[in-house]
């Protein structure tokens, strides 16, 4: 497909009583974009203006360049090559979870298959489920069940509505590695909404964060994160999600060995194999400076690395600097009169001790 | 033979009205449901209460208007007339248009709160599965709703079976034509003759017990699935 590669473009004004939402949005047309923001910020009224479940005059959008919605034209939900996924399951009552994948398949749009009916009951560990019906599933099983039937519509892009929202803590956890699958299996953009630091950090690879109708800030998740000049807070803390892959192993120590683009560092094996991609989240407070390298420190992961800029903090007693390692950003906060007492200028070689690396 | 010949012929004549008033009803009644229940517009409320007032209004009232209307002088009377059809009351299908409105609430109401309690969710989840309004209203709506659905064809059906006030006023009493079963309760008793009354009474009680009784046994079983299986 020529155009299959053309960005996703989203120009929309919409106004209501209390209520008014300002987006113009060019995305990239493949990887996952989460929609991030606390709730009211319209996030959700967004994708639905996207997918057409929503009509308002003055929205234009265009999916690899075919155009959905314009000035004088709007292509009915029906017509869109979308799948959704929305915040309750919306399986059909009336149809088993079989019957509700039929329903999709049947109506699957043309093109290139995005996978078949075995990788996705595969992928989304349907086996069991099939012949229940919806009253007889759990709300993660439901949902599950309904995030394949929008994969078997055979969509160009997926819009998925908070899909793990309504669920509780437990089966978020049981959903979340099948949507990392599904990012990993899956070549069509997925438009993802939520309000969930942990969803984000696992999940996006792009990442617009909207506030109050407006759009504060969009791009690729690394840099977006570890900007100095964004108000963004993933959960309790500032701090940079890093790409990696597993390297090596250290047996003695039970150690895996995570290589970056020019950084490597260790944390604590917990059996994935070798060659596989990591996502690690280093947060601000769990890093602090030296300008020497601690032979008699504790810490595992002493990093040379530069500093590219600081800023200080909500609280003026405390500094966000922002450091180069290899090429990546990560952040550390520091008191302010270390910042001062340190010294720091941009560019400067400074030692990075990071106390704690996740790995999500 | 508790049944006269006129009796059965007006039995059969009632099930001809009540089942034609029926289909029309489903077909008709349905756009105006879902209109009720899905649009945002203002004239809403208005056609709902428009729609629910036969519900309210005596019979009667009801009749004498229709009877000025499709009369010779009323506006529809002269476009049934300048059609070439004549006009309509006294007629059979003076008769049905009359039970349309007669029957219409109870048609329409228990379609629109079906679609009520199903939400605009089903309908939304389908058009993200490729399926057009057809599509929908066939395969996902109508199953969704069925019980809504038979509700409106039995209470539309029992109901034209059972009206009196409208027949009498827009239909009159022509045997094969418009004497249905509750004019010709009427007419018996008139007579006297309260064997015949006694025998077409309670037919028609019976009939509307087993009915009900089969509305009520078809929706227990199908109770389930109209929920959308989740809160």
């Amino acid at each position: 497909m020529s155009n299959a590669l053309l960005p996703l473009k989203i120009n929309a004004h919409l106004e209501r009583p209390g209520f008014r939402l300002q987006a113009r949005l060019e995305l990239p047309p493949r990887g996952v974009t989460v929609f991030f923001g606390p709730s009211g910020s319209g996030k959700t009224t967004l994708l639905r203006v996207i997918a057409g479940l929503e009509r308002w005059p003055e929205v234009e959008v265009s999916i690899h360049g075919e155009a959905w919605q314009t000035p004088d034209y709007f292509r009915p939900v029906h017509q869109r090559s979308l799948g959704f996924v929305f915040q309750e399951a919306s399986l059909f009552a009336h149809l088993t979870a079989r019957q509700n994948l039929v329903f999709a398949l049947r109506r699957a749009h043309t093109g290139p298959a995005l996978c078949d009916w075995q990788q996705v009951v595969t992928l989304l560990g349907l086996e069991d489920l099939l012949d229940r019906r919806p009253d007889q599933l759990s709300g993660g099983e439901r949902q599950r069940v309904a995030i394949a039937r929008a994969l078997l519509v055979n969509p160009r892009i997926l819009l998925m509505d908070e899909p793990l929202a309504s669920l509780d803590e437990a089966r978020k956890q049981e959903i979340l590695p099948y949507l990392e699958r599904l990012k990993q299996a899956v070549d069509r953009p997925i438009l993802y909404v939520s309000h969930s630091p942990t969803e984000v950090a696992r999940l996006a690879d792009h990442l617009v964060f909207l506030d109050n109708g407006q759009i504060k800030a969009s791009g690729p998740i690394e840099p977006l994160l570890s900007d100095l000049n964004l108000p963004i807070r993933l959960g309790e803390d500032a701090g940079a999600v890093l790409p990696g892959q597993i390297t090596g192993r250290d047996a003695q120590w039970h150690l895996a060995h995570i290589s970056l683009q020019g950084a490597s560092l260790w944390v604590k094996d917990q059996g994935a194999d070798v060659g596989t991609a990591v996502r690690l989240r280093i947060l601000a407070r769990d890093v602090s400076l030296a300008l020497t390298p601690a032979d008699d420190s504790s810490i595992l992961n002493i990093l040379e690395a530069t500093v590219q800029g600081w800023k200080v903090d909500a609280h003026p007693a405390l500094t966000l600097v922002q450091l180069q390692l290899g090429a990546h950003s990560i952040l550390t906060r520091v008191s302010t009169q270390s910042a001062s007492r340190l010294g720091l200028t941009v560019g400067q070689r400074v030692w990075a001790q990071i106390k704690s690396v996740a790995i999500l | 033979m508790p049944f006269s010949d006129a009796d059965l012929q007006a039995i059969w004549l009632t099930l001809k009205l009540a089942a034609t008033v029926t289909a029309l009803l489903l077909i008709f009644g349905t756009p105006i449901a879902w209109w009720l229940a899905y649009s945002r517009s203002h004239w809403r409320r208005v056609v709902h209460a428009v729609v629910a007032l036969p519900l309210i209004l005596p019979p009667s009232v009801l009749g004498f208007y229709l009877l000025l209307a499709l009369g010779p002088k009323g506006p529809i009377g002269a476009l049934t007339q300048g059609l070439g059809l004549g006009t309509l009351p006294f007629t059979f299908a003076g008769l049905v248009v009359a039970s349309l409105l007669y029957s219409l609430p109870f048609v329409v109401q228990p379609i629109h709160n079906a679609l009520l309690t199903l939400g605009p969710r089903p309908a939304e989840a389908a058009a993200t599965l490729h399926a057009g309004p057809w599509d929908t209203f066939w395969h996902v709506i109508l199953p969704l709703a069925r019980p809504g659905f038979l509700t409106a064809a039995v209470l539309g059906f029992a109901h034209t079976v059972g009206e009196f006030g409208v027949v009498l006023m827009i239909g009159g009493n022509i045997p094969g034509v418009t004497q249905v079963i509750s004019v010709q309760i009427y007419q018996h008793v008139e007579a006297l003759d309260y064997t015949r009354a006694h025998a077409l009474s309670l037919t028609m009680i019976v009939f509307s017990f087993v009915v009900l009784l089969a509305l009520y046994s078809l929706n227990r079983t199908t109770d389930a699935p109209t929920r959308m299986g989740e809160r």
